[in-house]
Protein backbone atom coordinates (compact mmCIF):
# COMPACT_ATOMS: atom_id res chain seq x y z
CA UNK A 1 0.00 0.00 0.00
CA UNK A 2 2.63 2.24 0.89
CA UNK A 3 4.54 1.63 -2.53
CA UNK A 4 1.58 2.46 -4.51
CA UNK A 5 0.69 5.71 -2.40
CA UNK A 6 4.11 6.76 -3.00
CA UNK A 7 4.44 6.19 -6.68
CA UNK A 8 1.66 8.35 -6.84
CA UNK A 9 2.26 11.79 -5.07
CA UNK A 10 -0.15 14.26 -5.87
CA UNK A 11 -3.17 11.61 -5.97
CA UNK A 12 -5.69 11.36 -3.40
CA UNK A 13 -6.32 7.34 -2.72
CA UNK A 14 -9.99 7.17 -4.55
CA UNK A 15 -12.72 5.71 -3.11
CA UNK A 16 -12.97 2.77 -5.33
CA UNK A 17 -16.99 2.98 -5.32
CA UNK A 18 -16.81 6.63 -6.50
CA UNK A 19 -16.93 6.48 -10.32
CA UNK A 20 -14.20 8.86 -11.79
CA UNK A 21 -16.12 11.10 -14.71
CA UNK A 22 -13.53 10.78 -17.23
CA UNK A 23 -14.16 7.12 -17.59
CA UNK A 24 -17.87 7.60 -17.21
CA UNK A 25 -17.77 9.82 -20.27
CA UNK A 26 -15.29 7.53 -21.96
CA UNK A 27 -17.23 4.28 -21.49
CA UNK A 28 -20.25 5.96 -22.51
CA UNK A 29 -19.09 7.26 -25.80
CA UNK A 30 -17.42 3.84 -26.54
CA UNK A 31 -20.84 2.05 -25.58
CA UNK A 32 -22.95 4.82 -27.93
CA UNK A 33 -20.70 4.09 -30.70
CA UNK A 34 -21.21 0.39 -30.18
CA UNK A 35 -24.78 0.19 -29.77
CA UNK A 36 -25.18 2.48 -32.98
CA UNK A 37 -23.29 0.69 -35.09
CA UNK A 38 -25.00 -2.94 -34.23
CA UNK A 39 -27.92 -1.65 -33.89
CA UNK A 40 -27.89 0.62 -37.19
CA UNK A 41 -26.06 -1.13 -39.56
CA UNK A 42 -24.58 -4.87 -38.33
CA UNK A 43 -27.39 -6.36 -36.49
CA UNK A 44 -29.96 -5.28 -39.79
CA UNK A 45 -27.23 -7.05 -42.00
CA UNK A 46 -27.65 -10.25 -39.69
CA UNK A 47 -31.07 -10.25 -38.90
CA UNK A 48 -32.19 -9.98 -42.77
CA UNK A 49 -29.35 -12.69 -43.59
CA UNK A 50 -31.04 -14.89 -40.89
CA UNK A 51 -34.66 -13.90 -41.81
CA UNK A 52 -33.49 -14.67 -45.64
CA UNK A 53 -32.01 -17.94 -44.70
CA UNK A 54 -35.07 -19.11 -42.84
CA UNK A 55 -36.98 -18.08 -45.90
CA UNK A 56 -34.58 -20.23 -48.04
CA UNK A 57 -34.67 -23.29 -45.98
CA UNK A 58 -38.70 -22.44 -44.99
CA UNK A 59 -39.11 -22.67 -48.84
CA UNK A 60 -36.99 -25.84 -49.70
CA UNK A 61 -39.76 -27.39 -47.18
CA UNK A 62 -42.39 -26.37 -48.45
CA UNK A 63 -41.69 -27.02 -52.29
CA UNK A 64 -40.29 -30.31 -51.13
CA UNK A 65 -44.11 -30.81 -48.94
CA UNK A 66 -45.32 -29.63 -52.15
CA UNK A 67 -43.98 -32.11 -54.37
CA UNK A 68 -44.04 -35.07 -51.97
CA UNK A 69 -47.91 -34.32 -51.89
CA UNK A 70 -47.81 -34.39 -55.70
CA UNK A 71 -45.88 -37.24 -55.78
CA UNK A 72 -48.61 -38.76 -53.05
CA UNK A 73 -51.71 -37.79 -55.53
CA UNK A 74 -50.40 -39.46 -58.55
CA UNK A 75 -49.47 -42.03 -56.71
CA UNK A 76 -53.45 -42.49 -55.42
CA UNK A 77 -54.36 -41.29 -59.06
CA UNK A 78 -52.24 -44.49 -60.48
CA UNK A 79 -53.67 -46.74 -58.36
CA UNK A 80 -57.19 -45.79 -58.79
CA UNK A 81 -56.48 -46.07 -62.37
CA UNK A 82 -54.99 -49.51 -61.77
CA UNK A 83 -57.70 -50.56 -59.53
CA UNK A 84 -60.42 -49.37 -62.62
CA UNK A 85 -58.39 -51.24 -65.11
CA UNK A 86 -58.44 -54.31 -63.11
CA UNK A 87 -62.15 -54.35 -62.19
CA UNK A 88 -62.69 -52.96 -66.04
CA UNK A 89 -60.22 -56.53 -67.08
CA UNK A 90 -62.52 -58.66 -64.84
CA UNK A 91 -65.53 -56.93 -65.99
CA UNK A 92 -64.32 -57.66 -69.53
CA UNK A 93 -63.55 -61.35 -68.52
CA UNK A 94 -66.83 -62.29 -67.29
CA UNK A 95 -68.71 -60.43 -69.86
CA UNK A 96 -66.77 -62.91 -72.53
CA UNK A 97 -67.18 -65.53 -70.06
CA UNK A 98 -71.29 -65.17 -70.40
CA UNK A 99 -70.89 -64.05 -74.04
CA UNK A 100 -69.28 -67.60 -74.69
CA UNK A 101 -71.36 -69.14 -72.78
CA UNK A 102 -74.33 -67.64 -74.44
CA UNK A 103 -72.83 -68.01 -77.60
CA UNK A 104 -72.27 -71.90 -77.17
CA UNK A 105 -75.99 -71.86 -75.55
CA UNK A 106 -77.28 -70.51 -78.91
CA UNK A 107 -75.00 -72.16 -80.84
CA UNK A 108 -76.41 -75.52 -79.32
CA UNK A 109 -79.88 -74.86 -79.40
CA UNK A 110 -79.73 -73.83 -83.15
CA UNK A 111 -77.78 -77.36 -83.48
CA UNK A 112 -80.82 -78.81 -81.39
CA UNK A 113 -82.92 -76.90 -84.22
CA UNK A 114 -81.03 -78.06 -87.08
CA UNK A 115 -81.03 -81.54 -85.73
CA UNK A 116 -84.51 -81.63 -85.11
CA UNK A 117 -85.23 -80.03 -88.84
CA UNK A 118 -83.18 -82.24 -90.39
CA UNK A 119 -84.91 -85.38 -88.64
CA UNK A 120 -88.23 -84.03 -89.46
CA UNK A 121 -87.63 -83.49 -92.90
CA UNK A 122 -86.17 -87.05 -92.94
CA UNK A 123 -89.19 -88.15 -91.57
CA UNK A 124 -91.36 -86.21 -94.19
CA UNK A 125 -89.32 -87.61 -96.84
CA UNK A 126 -89.66 -91.09 -95.67
CA UNK A 127 -93.32 -90.41 -95.08
CA UNK A 128 -93.71 -89.30 -98.25
CA UNK A 129 -91.87 -91.95 -100.20
CA UNK A 130 -93.82 -94.05 -98.48
CA UNK A 131 -96.37 -92.51 -99.49
CA UNK A 132 -94.89 -92.50 -103.11
CA UNK A 133 -94.25 -96.17 -102.89
CA UNK A 134 -97.85 -97.15 -101.48
CA UNK A 135 -99.75 -95.21 -104.99
CA UNK A 136 -96.97 -96.67 -107.31
CA UNK A 137 -97.75 -99.80 -106.05
CA UNK A 138 -101.18 -99.70 -105.30
CA UNK A 139 -101.59 -99.85 -109.33
CA UNK A 140 -99.12 -102.64 -109.69
CA UNK A 141 -100.07 -105.12 -106.81
CA UNK A 142 -103.71 -104.35 -108.52
CA UNK A 143 -102.73 -104.91 -111.86
CA UNK A 144 -100.67 -107.80 -110.68
CA UNK A 145 -103.27 -110.05 -108.65
CA UNK A 146 -105.68 -109.11 -111.31
CA UNK A 147 -103.30 -110.91 -113.76
CA UNK A 148 -102.28 -113.61 -111.49
CA UNK A 149 -105.96 -114.14 -110.49
CA UNK A 150 -107.02 -114.66 -113.86
CA UNK A 151 -104.56 -116.69 -114.73
CA UNK A 152 -105.83 -118.48 -111.38
CA UNK A 153 -109.02 -119.32 -112.59
CA UNK A 154 -108.12 -119.59 -115.96
CA UNK A 155 -110.07 -117.31 -116.93
CA UNK A 156 -110.27 -113.31 -118.15
CA UNK A 157 -113.03 -111.17 -115.80
CA UNK A 158 -114.47 -108.97 -118.29
CA UNK A 159 -117.00 -106.91 -116.49
CA UNK A 160 -114.84 -103.95 -115.66
CA UNK A 161 -117.07 -103.04 -112.99
CA UNK A 162 -116.77 -106.37 -111.01
CA UNK A 163 -112.87 -106.27 -111.75
CA UNK A 164 -112.54 -103.09 -110.02
CA UNK A 165 -114.49 -104.18 -106.55
CA UNK A 166 -112.79 -107.07 -106.23
CA UNK A 167 -109.26 -104.98 -106.41
CA UNK A 168 -110.28 -102.18 -104.59
CA UNK A 169 -111.55 -105.13 -102.01
CA UNK A 170 -107.88 -106.64 -102.04
CA UNK A 171 -106.69 -103.60 -101.55
CA UNK A 172 -108.49 -102.44 -98.33
CA UNK A 173 -107.18 -105.77 -96.85
CA UNK A 174 -104.08 -105.18 -98.04
CA UNK A 175 -104.03 -101.43 -96.45
CA UNK A 176 -105.06 -102.75 -93.27
CA UNK A 177 -102.86 -105.73 -92.72
CA UNK A 178 -99.63 -102.98 -93.67
CA UNK A 179 -100.68 -100.21 -91.58
CA UNK A 180 -101.23 -102.95 -88.47
CA UNK A 181 -97.84 -104.07 -89.27
CA UNK A 182 -96.38 -100.91 -89.25
CA UNK A 183 -97.77 -99.46 -86.33
CA UNK A 184 -96.25 -102.96 -84.62
CA UNK A 185 -92.90 -101.98 -86.23
CA UNK A 186 -92.98 -98.20 -85.09
CA UNK A 187 -93.85 -99.36 -81.30
CA UNK A 188 -90.79 -101.34 -81.25
CA UNK B 1 10.14 -5.46 14.76
CA UNK B 2 7.87 -3.39 12.90
CA UNK B 3 10.37 -0.93 12.63
CA UNK B 4 12.59 -3.11 10.99
CA UNK B 5 10.07 -4.18 8.61
CA UNK B 6 8.50 -1.15 7.80
CA UNK B 7 12.24 0.45 7.43
CA UNK B 8 12.71 -2.91 4.78
CA UNK B 9 9.51 -2.22 2.68
CA UNK B 10 10.93 1.65 2.24
CA UNK B 11 13.37 -0.17 0.15
CA UNK B 12 11.51 -2.96 -1.18
CA UNK B 13 10.78 -3.22 -4.93
CA UNK B 14 8.07 -5.43 -5.06
CA UNK B 15 8.79 -6.62 -8.32
CA UNK B 16 12.04 -7.96 -7.19
CA UNK B 17 11.60 -8.88 -3.60
CA UNK B 18 11.42 -12.71 -2.36
CA UNK B 19 10.30 -14.39 0.55
CA UNK B 20 12.99 -14.62 3.23
CA UNK B 21 14.57 -11.02 1.81
CA UNK B 22 13.25 -9.64 4.39
CA UNK B 23 10.67 -7.48 2.41
CA UNK B 24 6.57 -8.12 3.15
CA UNK B 25 4.69 -9.59 0.64
CA UNK B 26 2.94 -7.18 -1.65
CA UNK B 27 -0.39 -7.89 -0.97
CA UNK B 28 -2.65 -6.57 -3.81
CA UNK B 29 -5.17 -4.07 -2.68
CA UNK B 30 -7.55 -1.34 -3.60
CA UNK B 31 -4.26 0.94 -4.99
CA UNK B 32 -4.16 -1.82 -7.51
CA UNK B 33 -7.08 -0.44 -9.28
CA UNK B 34 -6.16 3.18 -9.47
CA UNK B 35 -3.76 3.83 -12.35
CA UNK B 36 -1.64 6.73 -13.34
CA UNK B 37 -2.40 8.27 -16.18
CA UNK B 38 -0.54 7.09 -19.36
CA UNK B 39 -1.12 10.36 -21.42
CA UNK B 40 -2.70 13.79 -21.17
CA UNK B 41 -4.84 14.84 -24.11
CA UNK B 42 -6.09 18.80 -23.22
CA UNK B 43 -6.54 18.13 -19.64
CA UNK B 44 -7.72 15.04 -20.02
CA UNK B 45 -5.93 12.24 -18.60
CA UNK B 46 -5.99 8.79 -19.87
CA UNK B 47 -5.70 5.89 -18.07
CA UNK B 48 -5.03 2.16 -18.73
CA UNK B 49 -8.73 1.24 -18.36
CA UNK B 50 -9.94 3.82 -20.75
CA UNK B 51 -7.37 2.13 -23.08
CA UNK B 52 -9.14 -1.01 -22.51
CA UNK B 53 -12.49 -0.13 -22.81
CA UNK B 54 -12.35 1.77 -26.04
CA UNK B 55 -9.97 -1.39 -27.07
CA UNK B 56 -13.00 -3.46 -25.87
CA UNK B 57 -15.26 -1.59 -28.10
CA UNK B 58 -13.45 -1.60 -31.53
CA UNK B 59 -12.88 -5.49 -30.51
CA UNK B 60 -16.82 -5.85 -30.65
CA UNK B 61 -17.15 -3.30 -33.24
CA UNK B 62 -14.07 -4.82 -35.72
CA UNK B 63 -15.71 -8.83 -34.97
CA UNK B 64 -19.41 -7.44 -36.04
CA UNK B 65 -17.54 -5.64 -39.01
CA UNK B 66 -15.74 -9.02 -40.21
CA UNK B 67 -19.12 -11.01 -39.35
CA UNK B 68 -21.46 -9.27 -41.32
CA UNK B 69 -19.32 -7.10 -43.79
CA UNK B 70 -21.00 -9.18 -46.58
CA UNK B 71 -23.85 -11.58 -45.16
CA UNK B 72 -23.79 -14.46 -47.30
CA UNK B 73 -27.37 -16.62 -47.38
CA UNK B 74 -24.84 -19.63 -46.63
CA UNK B 75 -22.17 -18.29 -43.58
CA UNK B 76 -18.56 -18.87 -43.66
CA UNK B 77 -16.10 -18.26 -40.63
CA UNK B 78 -16.84 -15.39 -38.66
CA UNK B 79 -20.23 -14.59 -40.28
CA UNK B 80 -21.00 -17.72 -38.74
CA UNK B 81 -19.27 -16.88 -35.44
CA UNK B 82 -20.80 -13.85 -35.33
CA UNK B 83 -24.47 -15.67 -35.73
CA UNK B 84 -23.64 -17.83 -33.37
CA UNK B 85 -23.04 -14.59 -31.03
CA UNK B 86 -26.69 -13.34 -32.05
CA UNK B 87 -28.32 -16.33 -32.03
CA UNK B 88 -26.96 -17.22 -28.17
CA UNK B 89 -28.21 -13.97 -26.91
CA UNK B 90 -31.48 -13.81 -28.97
CA UNK B 91 -32.35 -17.61 -27.62
CA UNK B 92 -30.74 -17.91 -24.06
CA UNK B 93 -31.13 -14.36 -23.06
CA UNK B 94 -33.49 -12.05 -24.77
CA UNK B 95 -36.73 -14.92 -25.82
CA UNK B 96 -36.65 -16.23 -22.18
CA UNK B 97 -37.50 -12.98 -20.96
CA UNK B 98 -39.45 -10.86 -23.64
CA UNK B 99 -40.42 -13.75 -26.35
CA UNK B 100 -40.64 -13.26 -29.95
CA UNK B 101 -41.48 -9.31 -29.42
CA UNK B 102 -38.82 -8.05 -27.68
CA UNK B 103 -36.76 -8.98 -30.70
CA UNK B 104 -36.48 -5.02 -31.19
CA UNK B 105 -34.16 -5.00 -28.14
CA UNK B 106 -31.78 -7.27 -29.86
CA UNK B 107 -29.06 -4.77 -30.50
CA UNK B 108 -28.77 -3.40 -27.32
CA UNK B 109 -28.29 -6.94 -25.52
CA UNK B 110 -25.98 -8.14 -28.08
CA UNK B 111 -23.96 -4.73 -27.49
CA UNK B 112 -24.23 -5.13 -23.96
CA UNK B 113 -23.62 -8.77 -23.63
CA UNK B 114 -20.41 -8.70 -25.90
CA UNK B 115 -19.10 -5.22 -24.36
CA UNK B 116 -19.16 -6.32 -21.18
CA UNK B 117 -17.46 -9.78 -22.14
CA UNK B 118 -14.74 -8.12 -23.56
CA UNK B 119 -14.35 -5.63 -21.14
CA UNK B 120 -13.96 -8.75 -18.73
CA UNK B 121 -12.14 -10.64 -20.72
CA UNK B 122 -9.56 -8.91 -20.65
CA UNK B 123 -8.77 -9.96 -17.07
CA UNK B 124 -6.72 -12.99 -17.82
CA UNK B 125 -5.16 -11.83 -21.39
CA UNK B 126 -1.49 -11.82 -20.79
CA UNK B 127 -0.47 -8.43 -21.34
CA UNK B 128 -3.43 -6.36 -20.79
CA UNK B 129 -4.16 -8.65 -17.55
CA UNK B 130 -7.16 -5.72 -16.41
CA UNK B 131 -11.21 -6.16 -16.91
CA UNK B 132 -12.09 -2.44 -17.42
CA UNK B 133 -15.28 -3.29 -15.43
CA UNK B 134 -13.25 -3.70 -12.30
CA UNK B 135 -13.57 -0.09 -12.54
CA UNK B 136 -17.10 0.92 -10.80
CA UNK B 137 -17.91 3.66 -13.46
CA UNK B 138 -17.83 1.21 -16.62
CA UNK B 139 -20.50 -1.10 -14.82
CA UNK B 140 -22.66 1.82 -13.96
CA UNK B 141 -22.23 3.85 -17.11
CA UNK B 142 -23.73 0.58 -18.73
CA UNK B 143 -26.25 0.30 -16.06
CA UNK B 144 -27.46 3.20 -15.91
CA UNK B 145 -29.53 3.17 -19.35
CA UNK B 146 -30.73 -0.04 -18.77
CA UNK B 147 -32.65 1.59 -15.48
CA UNK B 148 -33.43 5.03 -17.52
CA UNK B 149 -34.98 2.36 -20.48
CA UNK B 150 -36.20 0.05 -17.84
CA UNK B 151 -38.72 3.25 -16.03
CA UNK B 152 -39.38 4.62 -19.84
CA UNK B 153 -40.62 1.02 -20.42
CA UNK B 154 -42.79 1.03 -17.28
CA UNK B 155 -44.01 4.51 -17.55
CA UNK B 156 -45.24 3.85 -21.35
CA UNK B 157 -46.76 0.47 -21.37
CA UNK B 158 -48.49 1.27 -17.74
CA UNK B 159 -49.03 5.04 -17.35
CA UNK B 160 -47.06 7.66 -15.56
CA UNK B 161 -49.22 6.66 -12.35
CA UNK B 162 -50.26 3.36 -13.18
CA UNK B 163 -46.63 2.66 -13.29
CA UNK B 164 -45.79 3.66 -9.51
CA UNK B 165 -49.02 2.15 -8.70
CA UNK B 166 -48.31 -1.21 -9.90
CA UNK B 167 -44.98 -0.94 -8.35
CA UNK B 168 -45.83 0.41 -4.96
CA UNK B 169 -49.08 -1.84 -4.34
CA UNK B 170 -48.27 -5.93 -4.64
CA UNK B 171 -50.85 -7.88 -6.50
CA UNK B 172 -52.42 -9.61 -3.34
CA UNK B 173 -51.31 -7.80 -1.14
CA UNK B 174 -53.65 -7.02 2.04
CA UNK B 175 -54.34 -3.06 2.27
CA UNK B 176 -53.16 -2.73 5.92
CA UNK B 177 -49.59 -4.24 4.87
CA UNK B 178 -49.31 -1.63 2.13
CA UNK B 179 -47.51 1.43 4.13
CA UNK B 180 -44.99 -0.83 5.16
CA UNK B 181 -44.23 -2.58 2.29
CA UNK B 182 -45.48 -0.18 -0.59
CA UNK B 183 -41.59 2.20 0.45
CA UNK B 184 -39.71 -0.90 0.23
CA UNK B 185 -41.36 -2.14 -3.15
CA UNK B 186 -40.64 1.35 -4.51
CA UNK B 187 -37.09 1.81 -3.26
CA UNK B 188 -36.13 -1.55 -3.88
CA UNK B 189 -37.39 -1.84 -7.44
CA UNK B 190 -36.47 1.82 -8.70
CA UNK B 191 -33.48 2.74 -6.54
CA UNK B 192 -31.80 -0.88 -5.67
CA UNK B 193 -32.17 -2.15 -9.03
CA UNK B 194 -29.76 -0.21 -11.21
CA UNK B 195 -27.35 -0.30 -7.97
CA UNK B 196 -27.50 -3.85 -7.94
CA UNK B 197 -26.89 -4.21 -11.31
CA UNK B 198 -23.67 -2.13 -11.52
CA UNK B 199 -22.39 -3.72 -8.07
CA UNK B 200 -22.66 -7.07 -9.43
CA UNK B 201 -20.40 -6.82 -11.94
CA UNK B 202 -18.32 -4.36 -10.62
CA UNK B 203 -17.78 -6.36 -7.43
CA UNK B 204 -17.42 -9.72 -9.05
CA UNK B 205 -14.71 -8.39 -11.37
CA UNK B 206 -12.94 -6.93 -8.68
CA UNK B 207 -12.64 -9.65 -6.28
CA UNK B 208 -11.45 -11.96 -9.35
CA UNK B 209 -8.67 -9.64 -10.01
CA UNK B 210 -7.94 -9.23 -6.37
CA UNK B 211 -8.02 -12.91 -6.28
CA UNK B 212 -5.55 -13.32 -9.62
CA UNK B 213 -3.02 -10.95 -8.04
CA UNK B 214 -2.77 -12.39 -4.48
CA UNK B 215 -1.35 -15.77 -5.86
CA UNK B 216 -0.09 -14.26 -9.14
CA UNK B 217 1.82 -12.06 -6.51
CA UNK B 218 2.54 -14.83 -4.52
CA UNK B 219 3.91 -16.91 -6.74
CA UNK B 220 6.46 -14.73 -7.92
CA UNK B 221 7.02 -13.59 -4.03
CA UNK B 222 7.77 -17.24 -2.80
CA UNK B 223 10.12 -18.31 -5.97
CA UNK B 224 13.24 -18.37 -4.32
CA UNK B 225 15.49 -21.49 -3.48
CA UNK B 226 14.09 -22.69 -0.31
CA UNK B 227 10.90 -24.37 1.27
CA UNK B 228 9.36 -21.54 -0.82
CA UNK B 229 9.37 -23.39 -3.85
CA UNK B 230 7.00 -25.24 -2.89
CA UNK B 231 4.24 -22.77 -1.87
CA UNK B 232 5.56 -21.37 -5.21
CA UNK B 233 4.53 -24.19 -6.97
CA UNK B 234 1.11 -24.54 -5.63
CA UNK B 235 0.62 -20.70 -6.11
CA UNK B 236 1.19 -20.92 -9.46
CA UNK B 237 -0.87 -23.92 -10.06
CA UNK B 238 -3.68 -22.06 -8.17
CA UNK B 239 -3.31 -18.95 -10.28
CA UNK B 240 -4.04 -21.01 -13.14
CA UNK B 241 -7.19 -22.95 -11.39
CA UNK B 242 -8.51 -19.30 -10.54
CA UNK B 243 -7.92 -18.12 -13.78
CA UNK B 244 -9.99 -20.64 -15.44
CA UNK B 245 -12.77 -19.97 -13.03
CA UNK B 246 -12.37 -16.38 -13.71
CA UNK B 247 -12.87 -17.13 -17.72
CA UNK B 248 -16.00 -18.79 -16.63
CA UNK B 249 -17.21 -15.83 -14.50
CA UNK B 250 -16.65 -13.23 -16.55
CA UNK B 251 -18.38 -14.87 -19.27
CA UNK B 252 -21.55 -15.24 -16.85
CA UNK B 253 -21.50 -12.21 -15.06
CA UNK B 254 -21.54 -10.36 -18.66
CA UNK B 255 -24.92 -13.25 -19.05
CA UNK B 256 -26.10 -12.21 -15.94
CA UNK B 257 -26.27 -8.04 -16.82
CA UNK B 258 -27.79 -8.85 -19.82
CA UNK B 259 -30.35 -11.16 -18.73
CA UNK B 260 -30.99 -9.02 -15.78
CA UNK B 261 -31.66 -6.23 -18.12
CA UNK B 262 -34.17 -8.37 -20.39
CA UNK B 263 -36.03 -9.44 -17.30
CA UNK B 264 -36.11 -5.35 -16.43
CA UNK B 265 -37.60 -4.57 -19.63
CA UNK B 266 -40.08 -7.31 -19.37
CA UNK B 267 -41.38 -6.88 -15.87
CA UNK B 268 -41.76 -3.06 -16.96
CA UNK B 269 -43.92 -3.57 -20.14
CA UNK B 270 -46.29 -6.67 -17.96
CA UNK B 271 -48.70 -4.41 -16.35
CA UNK B 272 -49.06 -6.73 -13.34
CA UNK B 273 -46.50 -7.60 -10.67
Amino acid sequence: MLHLASSLPGQQPQNPLVPAWPELIIGFITFAIVFVALWKVLLPRATKMLAERSDAIEGGIERADAAQAEADATLAQYRAQLQEARHEAARMREEAREEGARIKAELRAEGEEQKRAIIESGNAQVRADRQQAFAALQAEVGALSVQLAGKIVGESLEDEARQRRIVDRFLADLESGSSAASGARASS
Amino acid sequence: MSDVLFAAAKSCDPNTSHIFSGCPYPAPNIEDFIFKPIATVGGFEITKPMVLCVLAGAIVLTFFWFAFRKPKLVPKGAQNLGEMGILFVRDQILRPQLGKAGDRFLPYLVSLFFFIWIMNIMGIIPLIDFPSTSRIAYPLILALPVWITYVFLGMRHQGPIGYFKNMAVPAGAPWWILPLLSPIELFSNILVRPFTLTIRLFANMLSGHILLLVFGLASWYLFSASIGLLFSTASFVLTIILTLLEVLIQALQAFIFTTLAAFYFSDAMSAAH
